[in-house]
């Protein structure tokens, strides 16, 4: 005979607490943002709304000019992704951040799942771990779709074709390529400084629309300062600029130094946020969710640090880059125009089957003033008027042609082109993907706000 | 043989603020045992239920939950389960989405988890794969049931789990506590319902503006309570009362003061337990035919309301106490 001992799980000594590993915690939470299908159909329309539009531009006589690199969006296939990173930077990644980091935490609130959640897992801090990894990797997720239906349409409709940069020089198809995955991947660091302003406000704010709104108000705020004439050192303090910087890889020599700032700006964001909301998060009472008095934890553990945060930013900004002023200046906007025109002037000689010439023979310069002369020659404004002369191979003549500029505080500039009209007049030229606009005609340009060391 | 309690509370104070939640409080819930824990609303029954499941610390007394005592930190031993202010169920999911997640946090493998096995015991089968978005307060509560029992607890903590079921699912809630009190599992509940707690709790405390104002068996306490009005249901209403009016220690009482509805058949009358005895044998020796015999409120309830009355009105002109009055 044999005699058992009775194991039931009663009898057995109870183990010290036991949190949940962070990986299983992390699944299940995964499994959660999924689950609603308004997560699901934010994948595929990010799966299928850049291509499905890059295809439809194609299709279209009029180009999204507006955009950067809309005006070459039927020459080149690596246009479209990044008219699409442009519009995902100002309305789509912020919108995304909200609807995913912004609700991770306010989401519990709204089911009234907090203390279930405490009691299965164990442990806010891998709550905390949890939620923020699988939100970002949902994020990660829809910014992959977005570049990968952006690219993937491009190619279709368009093709691996030249891509023309920001100053006039000509990427082929691999540079391009390289270039545009690299300004995709550059935008993942602002993403993730949304994505932890939205963890911020999902954790202090609960089930108020605003905390599922506050990326998307960071993010067109943050747009807004873009676009009123601030100092540079406040421009790049802000961690949205990096949405915008990744136009200086664009350029040869590019302009990195704006776009590292911002990318290194907008990972501190990232941090410190997240720390915040951290640190909000594990002084939440879950026994008593009556008792709030998280108006005054906002105030001290949220928009306090970051205000502090930004101030200290623009300081370190401003003593390393040693400038305070707009940035824009005639030096600069007269060089970056003369290498764009020269760049481009290429581009039409050739597609005018004109013997091919070198920027070095043209010797292109450019004199640019400012409201008529009458306004300093500084900073953003429609009334900057440029005159370019260049020397004209092979023929004892300096060529001129005047272009009127109009520069945004970011140093973006569009020149339109004011005369002689065989120059920079609009007319079409015939080139072997078909007709396109004449290349001097109006073009997008870029200042480095920098100084140039 | 097992004689450690299950809980093990000894002046246990949790303050919201200036706002006195649990006031010295002392709870002994033995293993194996369905406990029953009652008071008013703001009594303090979800504080202290929050404590059992780890989801606070007491700012002072001593607890001891399945041998453990409880630190400061935010954590409670091993095999403790349920839920407070209903159960965390995610709508998108389904009832067994919602299992199999939670399965998964603990369990490498899901299905040993014994998913299906929970569903059945709470009688939710048949809705296993509908979203949780359109399951009814009834349903919800059983499966936030089944999401306890995944756990295999050894205390099994629950928030009014009677709330919204039906007498199918009441019948499989039950069912399911009794269960696990016979297989030493400890259950603590907190409910409104006095007929589940009568039905399924050996002993009950009684909590008042977070104080004990009761702790014990259902039997003692009916004995510690006053008298209690009993319905009386004959053919010969007549004849009963004037039984009833020579009963010593019986008092016949008007319906209507009962808040019981009018019935012609029915005669209420006011007693201790000995004199409802004796006024049974008398209707039997006047042959007055007796349909039933019944308490008009539950001993429980009768005695919720005794003992909860005066700190009730108390409350009415100081809705909450605090570090203070707590203290004096």
């Amino acid at each position: 005979m044999t005699a058992t001992l009775d194991q039931t799980p009663v009898a057995a000594e109870p183990a010290p607490a036991r949190p949940v590993a962070v990986s299983r915690a992390y699944r299940f939470e995964l499994v959660k943002l999924f689950s609603p299908w308004r997560v699901r159909l934010l994948v595929l329309a990010c799966l299928l709304g850049p291509g499905v539009a890059v295809f439809g531009i194609k299709q279209q006589s009029t180009l999204p000019s507006d955009t950067l690199f809309g005006r070459w969006a039927h020459a080149s296939g690596w246009a479209g992704p990044l008219v699409t990173l442009g519009f995902a930077g100002t309305w789509a990644l912020p919108l995304l951040t909200s609807l995913v980091a912004g609700d991770v935490f306010a989401a519990e609130d709204r089911l009234g799942t907090w203390r279930h959640l405490l009691v299965a897992v164990r442990s806010p801090r891998r709550i905390f771990a949890a939620k923020a990894l699988a939100s970002v990797t949902v994020i990660l997720l829809l910014v992959v779709a977005l570049a990968a239906s952006g690219v993937a349409g491009g190619l279709l409709a368009v093709g691996n074709k030249t891509l023309i940069g920001l100053d006039g020089h000509p990427l082929s198809g691999g540079d391009a390529a390289g270039k545009v995955l690299l300004a995709w991947a550059c935008v993942v660091a602002p993403t993730l400084a949304l994505a932890a302003i939205g963890l911020l406000g999902s954790v202090a704010l609960g089930r108020s629309p605003m905390g599922l709104l506050l990326p998307v108000v960071a993010a067109l705020a943050m747009q807004l300062a873009q676009m009123l004439p601030l100092p540079v050192p406040v421009r790049l303090a802000l961690p949205g600029y990096a949405f915008i910087a990744w136009n200086g890889l664009f350029t040869d020599p590019q302009q990195l130094s704006p776009l590292l700032i911002g990318i290194a700006v907008s990972l501190v964001w990232a941090v410190v946020a997240t720390v915040l909301a951290y640190l909000l998060f594990l002084r939440r009472d879950f026994t008593n969710l009556t008792v709030d008095n998280a108006g005054r934890r906002v105030l001290t553990l949220g928009v306090a640090p970051l205000a502090a945060l930004f101030a200290v930013t623009v300081g370190v900004v401003a003593a390393a880059s040693g400038t305070t002023g707009s940035g824009i200046t005639q030096e600069k906007l007269q060089s970056s125009l003369a290498v764009e025109f020269a760049h481009l002037y290429r581009l039409q000689e050739q597609e005018l089957h004109r013997p091919p010439v070198t920027e070095a023979q043209l010797h292109t310069t450019a004199a640019c003033n400012k409201g008529d002369g009458l306004a300093a020659p500084d900073g953003p404004g429609n009334d900057w008027r440029c005159t370019v002369t260049w020397h004209v191979p092979g023929v004892a003549i300096t060529g001129s042609a005047v272009y009127q500029l109009d520069v945004t505080a970011n140093g973006r500039y569009i020149a339109d082109g004011d005369g002689p009209k065989e120059v920079n007049g609009y007319f079409l030229l015939h080139t072997p993907d078909g007709d396109a606009p004449n290349p001097l005609w109006q073009f997008d340009g870029n200042v480095d706000l920098l100084p140039s060391h | 043989m097992e004689t450690t309690a299950a809980v093990r509370g000894q002046g246990i104070t949790k303050c919201f603020g200036d706002v006195v939640a649990l006031d010295n409080v002392d709870l002994d819930v033995a293993r194996g045992q369905i406990h029953g824990l009652v008071g008013p609303n703001g009594a303090g029954k979800t504080t202290l239920l929050g404590l059992l499941l780890g989801l606070a610390v007491a700012d002072e007394g001593r607890l001891e939950i399945l041998g453990t005592p409880v630190g400061r930190a935010l954590a409670a031993p091993d095999g403790i389960a349920g839920f407070v202010d209903g159960p965390g169920l995610y709508p998108s999911l389904t009832a067994r989405g919602n299992l199999t997640a939670l399965a998964g946090l603990r369990s490498r493998d899901v299905r040993a988890a014994g998913v299906d096995e929970a569903l059945e015991q709470v009688g939710l089968t048949e809705v296993a794969d509908d979203k949780v978005r359109g399951f009814s307060l009834g349903m919800r509560q059983r499966l936030g049931l089944a999401a306890a029992l995944l756990t295999k607890p050894r205390l099994l903590i629950l928030d009014e789990p009677s709330n919204g079921l039906d007498p199918a699912g009441k019948k499989h809630v039950h069912g399911v506590l009794n269960r696990l009190a016979a297989e030493g599992a400890t259950v603590v509940l907190s409910s409104h319902r006095m007929d589940d707690l009568e039905a399924l709790c050996s002993e009950v405390t009684i909590l008042a503006t977070g104080r004990v104002v009761f702790s014990g068996p259902l039997a003692k306490l009916s004995a510690e309570n006053r008298e209690l009005d009993y319905r009386v249901r004959t053919p010969d209403p007549r004849a009963a009362r004037r039984t009833a009016q020579g009963t010593p220690g019986v008092t016949v009482v008007e319906p209507s003061g009962t808040g019981m509805r009018q019935d012609p058949e029915v005669v209420v009358v006011r007693a201790l337990v000995p004199a409802l005895d004796e006024l049974v044998v008398r209707l039997v020796r006047d042959g007055v035919a007796v349909r039933e015999l019944a308490p008009v409120v539950s001993p429980l309830e009768a005695a919720f309301l005794a003992l909860t009355e005066q700190p009730e009105q108390e409350r009415a002109h100081q809705p909450e106490r605090t570090k203070e009055q707590a203290a004096s």
